[in-house]
């Protein structure tokens, strides 16, 4: 057994701090606060995807002898709730007061004093709905006889959004013009759901002496939140307290305000009693944030030797009822324009247009990077699509087009500044991995016997650590995160910050950030996170952006307090603060290094009556706000190698080779469990998991019985390896990597599920490829996966 | 209705209502919340315990069903002497990310491990197969798992790994500077 002292001071393999809870039982989420003469809420929700709201009925409801309050649309519009602002400059019903707008939308708020109790209640609310004819197949939303979902809006009269573009239209139309090859494919990313084990909801304790509000809740970016609060409620901010506790995994959908948070707040507001909401497995499904549900058309334009020259895409977006993504303000699509990926292009297009439907709202969640799972699944199809034509090797097309070492910094065709890469070492690494030539020459010889072996590529470039103030606001706020550095007078450290874990390890990576600037033990570093009260502002956790935020943000204020050392070490040791030398723990003096204070040393001197020079203030506490220069640009090459049963089209991941770069590694072990879970998310995505609808709205991923989550038997033993190319603008070099293994592993998985099926002359089929529509496909027929198999 | 059930070794004497589910039992009348609740539907299983000693989903179990018998929950894992080496295991080898399924894993582990003191990565996998991880991919979970088996004899009585290093081999990962 190690010690203690071999524990590194720094960056390295550490085992988790906040582990020790959760293998007890001892983690408190949501759901685990219990606050005296606590109230449970229940929604009720549309059973219909479109329909007009006659009447609601409640007074059997309201008669239940355990039934507290009961909230409809017309209780809030008398507090001006009914609607909320969404994150994309929409507004979203918060208790439906006209029309329902998708199946599961909420439409009143029962509160009692048990969960069972307030379930019972809904049961006896009565809606009179008149139905209206739903728009599902967003390819007809801009049909002209289509229903105009949005009727609520002022002088709306279709379906549309928005239309956006990016890039230049003219150079990659002119390349397109005289380009030898031109290859074009229709590519469904479907709608899926990142569905955390742990469901939304929230306690709202509404302090009626106080007038203070506190809501423990499932949130990936508190702050917003408590802002976002006060500019819906009307609450002064100061007032609001948002706790965020331990978080069962979040992907994106928890970084939104959902309907029975508000609901809850109101509930305690009307009861003066805390009330918890935690909505069940198939709420969640159906009503909160989805994910993707892009229609995309790819054209790539070529030599015959595979040099790729353009690409163009359209997009038709499906944002649901409601314009409800979650992103940076400028983009309506997100970072979807970095479609162009890994590769040197002349010249890159896209236009992307946004309708409403019939569906639940969301549409940025799930691990994206903010829309760059469609954009790396869109490229690296099109990319195999472009090898399936050429008869050329997927590989060897990619490493013939990929960008090379000496053109980065690199700014892309559609403007992005890509910071530091090696893509062809990666992609070579990763070959070697997997034995590629091997690989193919096994799928020679099992291909002569009839059996369908597949091995896919995908190579993605990520954009993460949103982001430069200048450039990326939520609601008007910019994504500069704050970081607070506490030092004891015994040397022992707090660290506060914006950012809030779901599962990413933040108590113990940020800490030994700490410990790797200021040389002190990561034990000693507390961090503190997820409650407003505690912590300074920041944007939260999701987009890949904590490390290259909140975690530079760190490194910065670490080594604000390394300086204010310096002065007070200077002080004690009677020397110019220029002769002090810097080494992982100390400052000593330049030439003697055995005259020296330790970190520890210097901040009990800097709490004491030492006389300090002009100027030091004293104690050693630093705080900062980051605002990053530019994104993060993390990569990698993945490879995946499945077999298929020709008889039942039932796909098996058998190999599946892992080369990711996310710059320098705070933790490797922690780095490794994000990848894995990422690569897990890849295999469901590309195999099982879909959010699909019939034609009169019904969902029909609602439960896990439908909505199908990979098990350990879907997935092998992953295969990693890593090369590491520093960001060059990050404090640390880390470029962040919490979701670089779900934007990069969907493509890997297709492409070797439709290399499997070459023999039968298929050049592309949709996500999912479950064994009904491999077979379909096999047969000629793919399956439309969005809508329901007819 | 009143019943008795005797949890982590302590007998509980309740009132309850016949359709009031295990998970919630444990959860919201014992206030043991290391159980937790995920999907309803038999599915996800971050909701297993043990009752008389063999995993079931507590979602999909009555109270009142329980009334008599000994439930076991990840609240009982740990003895005098400290973690279980599975517990130890998890931590060891980064089997855990968000807590979440880590109980329920935990359960069926301890349960796998009592059964076969020494199963392949493929029972492992069997053994799991009808509980959802959304952050680990599983296979750190199996690590963990044969973690357990090759310090299960070594760690009797079992002492906290707190102090640890995580151990510095990876068996897949190929470095290059």
């Amino acid at each position: 057994m190690t010690t203690v002292e071999e524990r590194p001071i720094g960056f390295g393999r550490m085992l988790r701090k906040e582990d020790a809870r959760f293998l007890r039982g001892h983690g408190t989420y949501v759901d685990d606060v219990q606050l005296p003469g606590m109230l449970h809420g229940a929604v009720l929700r549309s059973p219909l995807a479109h329909a007009r709201i006659v009447s609601i009925d409640t007074s059997a409801a309201q008669a239940h002898p355990k039934v507290k309050a009961v909230i409809t649309g017309e209780t809030l519009a008398g507090l001006d709730l009914a609607w909320m602002p969404t994150l994309s400059h929409d507004v979203q019903a918060v208790l439906a007061t006209d029309k329902v707008r998708f199946q599961g939308q909420e439409v009143a708020f029962v509160v009692a004093e048990d969960r069972y109790s307030a379930r019972d209640a809904l049961e006896l609310i009565d809606v009179d709905y008149e139905p209206l004819p739903p728009v599902i197949d967003a390819k007809r939303a801009l049909d002209p006889d289509t229903p105009v979902i949005r009727d609520d809006l002022e002088g709306r009269t279709d379906n549309k959004i928005f239309d956006w573009e990016a890039g230049d239209r003219a150079a990659t139309d002119a390349v397109f013009r005289d380009a030898e090859v031109v290859v074009a494919q229709d590519i469904l990313y479907p709608r899926v759901h990142p569905a955390p084990l742990e469901t939304c909801g929230c306690v709202a304790d509404m302090d009626p002496v106080t007038g203070k509000l506190t809501v423990w809740t499932t949130t990936q970016a508190p702050h917003a939140h408590r802002t976002v609060y006060a500019l819906v409620a009307g609450l002064p901010e100061h007032k609001i307290r948002i706790i965020s506790p331990d978080i069962g995994g979040g992907f994106g959908n928890k970084v939104g305000i959902y309907p029975g948070y508000v609901c809850s707040v109101v509930g305690s507001i009307v009861t003066g009693k805390p009330v918890k909401w935690m909505e069940d497995r198939s709420e969640n499904l159906m009503s909160t944030s989805f994910a993707r549900d892009y229609h995309m058309r790819g054209e790539i334009a070529a030599t015959r030797d595979g040099k790729i020259r353009a690409v163009r895409v359209r997009v038709l977006a499906d944002h649901g009822a409601f314009n409800g993504t979650a992103q940076p303000a400028k983009f309506p699509a997100g970072f979807f324009h970095v479609f162009t990926g890994s590769y040197d292009l002349e010249a890159a297009h896209c236009e992307v247009t946004g309708v409403y439907t019939n569906k639940a709202p969301g549409g940025v969640a799930y691990a994206c990077s903010f829309r760059i799972t469609e954009a790396v699944y869109l490229i690296e199809r099109m990319v195999d699509v472009l090898a399936f034509e050429l008869k050329l090797d997927p590989a060897e097309l990619r490493m013939r087009n990929l960008l090379r070492p000496e053109q980065f910094p690199y700014t892309c065709p559609t403007g992005w500044e890509y910071d530091s890469g090696d893509y062809p070492r990666t992609l070579r690494l990763a070959m070697d991995l997997a034995g590629y030539p091997e690989l193919r020459a096994e799928q020679a010889r099992r291909r002569e016997r009839g059996e369908l072996m597949g091995i896919g590529v995908s190579f993605f470039t990520e954009a993460v650590g949103a982001g430069p103030r200048k450039h990326m606001d939520i609601l008007g706020l910019g994504m500069a995160d704050g970081a607070e550095l506490r030092v004891h007078p015994t040397g022992k450290a707090v660290l506060r910050l914006s950012c809030q874990s779901q599962g990413q390890g933040h108590e113990t990576t940020f800490a030994q950030i700490v410990a790797e600037e200021l040389g002190i033990p990561p034990d000693d570093v507390d961090v503190v996170h997820g409650d407003t009260d505690q912590t300074p502002f920041g944007l939260g956790t999701y987009g890949s952006r904590s490390t290259p935020v909140s975690g530079a943000a760190t490194a910065v204020v670490a080594r604000r307090v390394r300086e204010r050392a310096r002065l007070v070490a200077s002080a004690m040791l009677e020397v110019a603060p220029d002769d002090l030398e810097w080494e992982k723990g100390r400052w000593f003096v330049r030439g003697v290094p055995g005259q020296g204070k330790t970190i520890a040393d210097i901040a009990l001197a800097a709490h004491s009556s030492l006389e300090l020079p002009e100027g030091v203030e004293g104690h050693l506490d630093a705080t900062c706000v980051y605002n990053p220069p530019n994104l993060t640009y993390p990569f990698g090459a993945y490879i995946c190698v499945v077999d298929v049963d020709a008889g039942t089209g039932q796909v098996k991941v058998r190999r599946f080779i892992a080369v990711d770069d996310c710059g320098v590694r705070i933790n490797p072990m922690i780095v490794e469990g994000q990848i894995h879970g990422g690569l897990a998310d890849g295999i469901g995505m590309a195999l099982m998991q879909v959010i699909a609808f019939d034609t009169d709205g019904n969902c029909l991923g609602a439960s896990f019985m439908d909505y199908l989550l990979p098990t350990s038997m879907e997935c092998p033993t992953w295969e990693l390896g890593e090369t590491v190319t520093p960001s060059p603008h990050h404090p640390i070099g880390a470029k962040g990597v919490g979701e670089s293994a779900t934007v990069g592993s969907p493509a890997a998985v297709v492409n070797a599920v439709i290399d499997a099926l070459a023999p039968y002359g298929v050049r592309h089929a949709d996500m999912p490829l479950t064994p009904a529509n491999v077979w379909s496909t096999m047969q000629g027929r793919p399956l439309r996966t969005d809508l329901a198999i007819t | 209705m009143q019943i008795n059930v005797t949890v982590n070794g302590t007998e509980y004497r309740r009132e309850v209502e016949p359709r009031l589910l295990l998970v919630h039992f444990l959860r919201d009348e014992l206030a043991l919340t290391g159980t937790h609740w995920g999907c309803d539907t038999s599915n996800c299983g971050v909701c297993v315990v043990w009752l008389d000693g063999t995993p079931v989903k507590s979602c999909t179990v009555l109270a009142v069903m329980a009334d008599g018998h000994e439930v076991r929950t990840v609240e009982g894992l740990a003895g005098a002497a400290g973690l279980d080496p599975v517990q130890q295991g998890f931590m060891q080898c980064h089997g855990l990310q968000c807590g979440f399924c880590t109980p329920g894993m935990l359960m069926t582990a301890r349960w796998l491990l009592d059964r076969d003191p020494d199963p392949s990565e493929a029972q492992i996998r069997e053994a799991i197969s009808g509980q959802a991880c959304r952050c680990t991919g599983y296979e750190n979970i199996v690590r963990a798992v044969r973690w357990a088996v090759e310090h299960e004899a070594a760690q009797e009585p079992a002492s906290e790994p707190a102090s640890e290093q995580a151990p510095a081999e990876a068996p897949v990962e190929v470095p290059v500077s």
